[in-house]
């Protein structure tokens, strides 16, 4: 009967995080969904404490405490723009709850129902281990995302040869010592299957360039939430099968947006190596006869207040520079003046999905200005000025018009069909990809070098003077 | 001597009826053993079930995403990040026995690991739901 009781709530619990999700699909319910996922995780956590082999509730209300308090003072002191970062840190978080709760199923058998230590039925041993590696990769590869977004190890791809061989090694190795465990059930191959997928996971994040980091992102989130899957197999719990698999598929789709948004294959993303952070400056000898036109905060002060219409673009440089709010405020001073402002956010700007978007919101842009790519595309041909900030290759023409370029195919958005084109760069530098870009030497696009902050500083200084 | 001669009888007797005892207790032993092996093999119909209800999961987790709306991506991720913590129900399990063990100890470390998630990613999801406003 207790049993009939707890699938039911399990089932409720789930029904709460799909409505979570559900709530997500606008602004206005989104929310209310948060609240859902809350009241979800209650009935699973009440569910199981109602259990009657969890006895020891002082241990576990010390462990929530501790935990809560941490995650609650990160969560509440964290910024916007590092973000990024503190996904990656929680899905680390999830991999390493994953492993643990392998290992106290392996240890302690009894209490899951899947027989008794050294005697643990193969299929639950093989679950177990899928969990666990799962999780172990997570664990690591999380904490390799995390070091290259918070700049404590360089962004750059870290390659060297025969490191796919090496990996497929020691994924074959994996699966090996999983059957090995199988055969045996004993702790050796167990603690052995973990150890290598923690070296699996920091070897297959390690070659994956910085601004990837998108799609490794998702593809973390997808794991974690498998692991999480693997784990709910294990224990034979509904809600944690149902909640994997919504986190799995979820981060599958983020995934495959992101790749798309680059025109590139999972595959080629997976298997790593393509750009880096310091692509090589080029200089201005290469550009031959091309010449760029600068100018100052003044020039694209008054160009902006004798348009009627303008588009900012933001990219990954905006986070970094942290000129949401200096933005946001010339923004203001041009609606103001009755010029209309609108944001255009490709999918693949910042670091991850939406990245963009959080921080316009936090500088208080309101959602219904900000459109995505498909939506405002075909607007910049009618728009006077086009406002680039911080980003560089998802404006980049050359996506369209040149095939040997790196990034031929990828959408672009069409910046350069607007009447003109401001471009905030602190150098001529090439982008993540290492192309150069052609937008630069156009007639009508006018470059503003300084940092993204202080140039909309100076601008709305230069406007209010007019 | 007749007496003492029945007393060795009564003894010999005696003992093997405590052999055939515990021969019977290992065959009740054995047939225990064969239905734990059952049950835990019955678990083949149980992971069916399982599997029906992953897939149809992913299913619905892959229209339900799909829906949702590119400008709230990253909240789905702070989302996503905190319910997938609800694997600290394997770990409440773990760590609830009265009794210190290895298993209690991982179990422990994984509730907070969980519960970090937990709290930090339902928090900082709704401070990014906060700050989606609509133009006053």
């Amino acid at each position: 009967m207790q049993e009939n009781y707890s699938a039911f709530a399990y089932l409720v619990s789930s029904v709460c995080f799909i409505m979570a999700l559900r709530g997500l699909s606008s602004p206005v319910t989104a929310r209310i969904g948060n609240i859902y996922a809350v009241i979800g995780m209650l009935i699973a956590i009440g569910t199981t404490l109602s259990a009657p082999q969890v006895l020891s509730f002082s241990t576990i209300l010390v462990g929530m405490l501790i935990g809560g308090a941490i995650g609650t003072v990160v969560a509440l002191r964290i910024k916007m723009t590092a973000l990024p970062q503190l996904v990656a840190a929680f899905h680390s978080l999830v991999g390493l709850a994953a492993v643990f709760v392998a290992a106290a199923a392996f240890y302690q058998p009894e209490a899951y129902n899947i027989g008794v230590y050294g005697d643990i039925a193969i299929a639950s041993l093989v679950e177990m281990s899928i969990g666990a590696t799962i999780g172990a990769i997570t664990f690591t590869g999380s904490i390799i995302a995390f070091a290259k977004l918070q700049g404590l190890m360089s962004g750059a791809p870290v390659t060297f040869t025969g490191q796919h061989a090496v990996n497929g090694f020691v994924g074959l190795v994996i699966i090996g010592v999983i059957v090995l465990l199988c055969t045996s059930q004993s702790a050796f191959p167990f603690w052995m299957i973990i150890i290598l997928s923690f070296l699996f996971g920091f070897m297959i994040i390690l070659p994956i360039g910085g601004a990837d980091m998108p799609v490794v992102i998702s593809m973390l989130n997808s794991y974690s939430g498998w692991a999480a899957c693997g784990i709910g197999f294990t224990l034979s719990n509904p809600a944690l099968i149902v909640t994997g698999a919504l986190v799995g598929s979820s981060g599958a789709i983020l995934s495959y947006v992101m790749c798309k948004g680059m025109n590139r294959s999972f595959i080629s993303v997976i298997l790593g190596g393509f750009g880096g952070e310091s692509a090589a400056p080029a200089g201005t000898a290469a550009h031959g006869d091309k010449t760029v036109r600068p100018g100052s905060a003044e020039d694209a002060a008054f160009i902006m207040k004798n348009a009627g219409s303008v588009i900012i673009v933001p990219g990954y440089g905006m986070a970094v520079a942290q000129a949401q709010h200096a933005l946001r405020e010339m923004a203001d001073v041009l609606k103001a003046e009755g010029i209309k402002v609108r944001y255009a956010i490709h999918p693949v700007a910042g670091r991850m999905p939406g990245h963009m978007n959080v921080l316009l919101a936090e500088a208080n842009v309101p959602y219904d200005e900000v459109f995505e790519l498909d939506e405002i595309n075909r607007d910049f041909a009618s728009t006077d000025v086009a406002f680039v900030i911080g980003a560089n290759d998802v404006t980049n023409p050359a996506a369209k018009t040149d095939p040997s370029s790196p990034i031929y195919g990828m959408p672009i958005l069409d910046v350069e069909e607007s009447g003109t084109v401001l471009f905030i760069k602190r150098s001529l530098s090439s982008g993540y990809a290492g192309v150069d870009n052609e937008l630069f030497y156009r007639d009508n696009t006018m470059m503003l070098f300084a940092d993204a902050k202080v140039m909309c500083e100076n601008i709305v200084k230069a406007m209010n003077d007019m | 001597m007749e007496k003492s001669e029945r007393l060795v009888e009564n003894a010999a007797s005696l003992s093997r009826n405590a052999k055939a005892l515990a021969e019977q207790a290992d065959a009740v032993l054995a047939q225990a053993n064969q239905v734990a092996i059952q049950v835990v093999s019955s678990d083949g119909d149980l992971f069916v079930y399982f599997l029906m209800v992953f897939v149809l999961a992913c299913f619905v987790g892959y229209y339900v995403v799909w829906n949702v709306t590119p400008a709230l991506h990253s909240p789905l991720m702070g989302v996503t990040n905190a319910i997938s913590s609800v694997i600290i129900v394997g770990a409440l399990i773990a760590a609830g026995p009265e009794s210190i063990s290895l298993s209690k100890a991982f179990g422990f470390i994984a509730v907070v690991l969980a519960s970090i998630n937990i709290f930090g990613g339902f928090i900082v999801t709704q401070r990014m739901l906060q700050m989606f406003k609509k133009k006053k």
